[in-house]
């Protein structure tokens, strides 16, 4: 089965070829931050954590979201959704990685990663990061690729895989909730320390991820033919809908708690966020750009006659993963550092080196999806599911 | 072939003879594993939580500030001047009383207070955040109170500064080296990548030492025992009113401080 990414036509390989090019690049400046240090990035004492944990934050929530597509077909048996299932998991397994990349690369002292089994320590949630996000890594890879490999033999599908498959549904609320966890334990930190930052988390996730997995298969029936099924499509969007509604719905829940409290450490992120604080407002432009787009993907979500229209669910879907992107992978974390404890605003911006190696992380991301959708495009072509 | 065979062991060891004739056996003994044991010195200062009290009142000049920044910095090897001012290292500094203590803000607040400068370092927590969220242990609390760094085990996640709500972690965003004025080969030095911060000085305390900030100091800092009723500082805090930063968090701050 593996052998399938070995044949591919000259569009194939060019872009193979493109990823590698791009990882190449995003490795030299990841090489420069190993050597130097992360003084190559824009974090400091005040803002810790940066554009690259803002990433994987974001890629925890696409990983979970194959669950949208695994629930419909395993709890409620809705075969629309078998022949995309592969495909979910599959991009499931790319996010994982593309979340452990982006740790890896954040760290100051990745050589002693190890240490974090050598010394486990329970008291941590990292800890327990670590073991859902590789659970779940494991978890798909065994699902999707025997499942795929039956299909490739044309025998049923194992019965093991389907008790893997239900046991990572809770799985992948788990790693949203275990991510979301990192952030809401700690003291100090006004704009995580929410209990509804979880459900924020997972309902953020199931709507992200679902759109990003509806272009990509959109992009996959015109390079390959495959077609996902008008039906399964409209299936998606409705439930990327709904948990579009939820998000903004638990967003505006933590702004009136905020403001109507009146409690200054609670306002002060999200006047930072809005408004610039003490001067200060890098992020201002980009969180409006996120209302409006959240506005604009909804008005398109929500009546079905827009939604059920190609053309306008594409640009709906691009608006949602642009209004999503920016609360999570750039506000949520940037934002919780600041003011910092002193209440003093001290900004970040991501340097190139964060940039390109941020590059190189996806480029990675992208190119292990290419190769895995390849394999499950060629097994399905030879099952005459995709014509030849 | 044999006889090849003899020839070269018998070169073998006789170069191998001559070349350890005149080493010292202690060389040898180097290689052998070593089983040693930590004895604690006699002269050990003991407590069950070290804890400090900050009389701001002593700290008039600047002068008074720098004596006991200075006393810190250069025998930890803490970098100074280090051109990015955002990825700076900080053990001790002096910050605005209306920053050191945001919860206090009022508008009204006396002016001579509100700009007034105190002293901030860790507060040591009696429930410290950034033990709690460690992956690796490397920062852990010892039995006397004081939250300490293995700086050889950490792996630069940054998970405790994220924790921290005093900020008084810092991260080694290059290497300190260049950036070391007073050189202590006594004291470990850090390498890029890892978090550091102050250790209430574990080194000095064992060798029967107070920290060097409240030996320079000059009465300004007690430090003692806060769980001891006889100790010094016990008496200072229960005879003054003092205040620590952020009570509401639950951190249980050690370093209190006379306003």
């Amino acid at each position: 089965m593996l052998e399938k990414i070995f044949y591919g036509d000259k569009k194939y390989w060019s872009w193979v070829i493109f990823l590698l090019i791009l990882i190449g690049i995003g490795s030299i400046a990841y090489i420069t931050q190993l050597k130097k240090g992360l003084m190559v990035t824009g974090m400091g004492r005040d803002v810790s954590w940066g554009f690259y944990i803002a990433q994987f934050t974001y890629f925890v929530g696409v990983a979970a979201s194959a669950v949208m597509v695994v629930i419909p077909l395993y709890l409620h048996n809705y075969k629309k959704f078998e022949q995309i299932v592969t495909f979910a998991e599959f991009m499931a397994v790319a996010s994982v990685i593309i979340c452990i990349c982006f740790i890896l690369v954040d760290l100051g002292q990745p050589q002693r990663l190890f240490n974090m089994i050598l010394h486990p320590t329970p008291n941590s949630i990292l800890f327990y990061d670590m073991i859902v996000l590789n659970g779940y890594l494991l978890l798909n890879i065994l699902i999707s690729w025997n499942n795929l490999h039956a299909d490739y033999r044309r025998v049923p599908h194992p019965k093991w895989t389907k008790v893997l498959a239900y046991i990572s549904i809770p799985w992948a609320v788990s790693i949203h909730t275990v991510t979301a966890f990192l952030y809401q334990g700690l003291p100090g930190r006004h704009y995580w320390l929410s209990a509804i930052l979880a459900a924020r988390f997972l309902s953020s996730a199931f709507c992200s991820g679902p759109a990003i997995l509806v272009l990509l298969l959109l992009i996959l029936k015109k390079v390959t033919k495959f077609d996902p099924g008008k039906e399964a499509i409209h299936t998606l969007a409705k439930i990327i809908t709904y948990a579009m509604c939820i998000n903004v719905f638990l967003f505006l829940t933590e702004v009136f708690t905020s403001f109507y409290s009146n409690i200054p450490g609670h306002k002060a992120t999200f006047i930072y966020l809005f408004k610039g604080l003490h001067g200060h407002g890098n992020l201002v432009g980009w969180m409006w750009v996120m209302v409006a787009c959240a506005i604009a993907c909804l008005i398109i979500l929500i009546p079905s006659k827009f939604r059920n229209n190609p053309e306008l669910l594409v640009v709906g879907l691009i608006l949602l993963i642009v209004a999503t992107w920016i609360d999570k992978g750039l506000g949520l974390v940037v934002g919780g550092f600041i003011p910092n404890p002193f209440e003093k605003v001290v900004e970040y911006c991501p340097t190139g080196y964060e940039l390109l190696i941020s590059m190189m992380v996806y480029s990675i991301g992208l190119l292990i999806l290419t190769l895995l959708w390849k394999i499950g495009v060629g097994v399905k072509r030879e099952l005459g599911i995709i014509p030849k | 072939m044999d006889n090849k065979r003899r020839k070269i062991l018998k070169i073998a060891a006789a170069t191998a003879a001559v070349s350890f004739t005149g080493l010292p056996i202690e060389t040898f003994a180097s290689y052998l594993p070593k089983i040693g044991k930590y004895v604690r010195s006699d002269k050990e200062k003991k407590a069950k939580q070290w804890g400090m009290v900050i009389d701001t009142r002593k700290f008039k000049t600047k002068e008074d500030f720098e004596r006991v920044i200075k006393a810190c910095h250069s025998i930890h090897n803490v970098p100074e001047d280090i051109p990015n001012k955002k990825q700076e290292i900080k053990w001790i500094w002096e910050e605005e009383f209306s920053h050191a203590f945001p919860d206090q803000e009022n508008p009204f607040l006396a002016e001579r207070y509100e700009h007034k400068d105190v002293i901030v370092l860790c507060n040591h927590c009696q429930h410290p955040p950034c033990v709690r969220v460690c992956p690796t242990k490397a920062t852990f609390k010892r039995e006397d109170g004081i939250v300490m760094m293995d700086f050889h085990r950490c792996i630069g996640c940054r998970y405790c500064m994220a924790a921290c709500p005093y900020g008084s972690r810092s991260f080694n965003f290059r290497d300190p080296a260049p950036f070391v004025k007073h050189k202590n080969p006594k004291f470990p030095t850090r390498m890029r990548g890892v978090v550091e911060k102050c250790l209430f000085c574990y080194e000095r305390l064992e060798e029967g030492k107070l920290p060097a900030c409240v030996e320079a100091s000059n009465g300004a800092i007690i430090f003692g025992d806060i769980f001891d009723p006889n100790s010094e500082i016990s008496k200072v805090l229960r005879e003054n009113y003092t205040i620590v930063r952020k009570p509401e968090l639950g951190t249980g701050p050690c370093v209190f401080y006379i306003i």
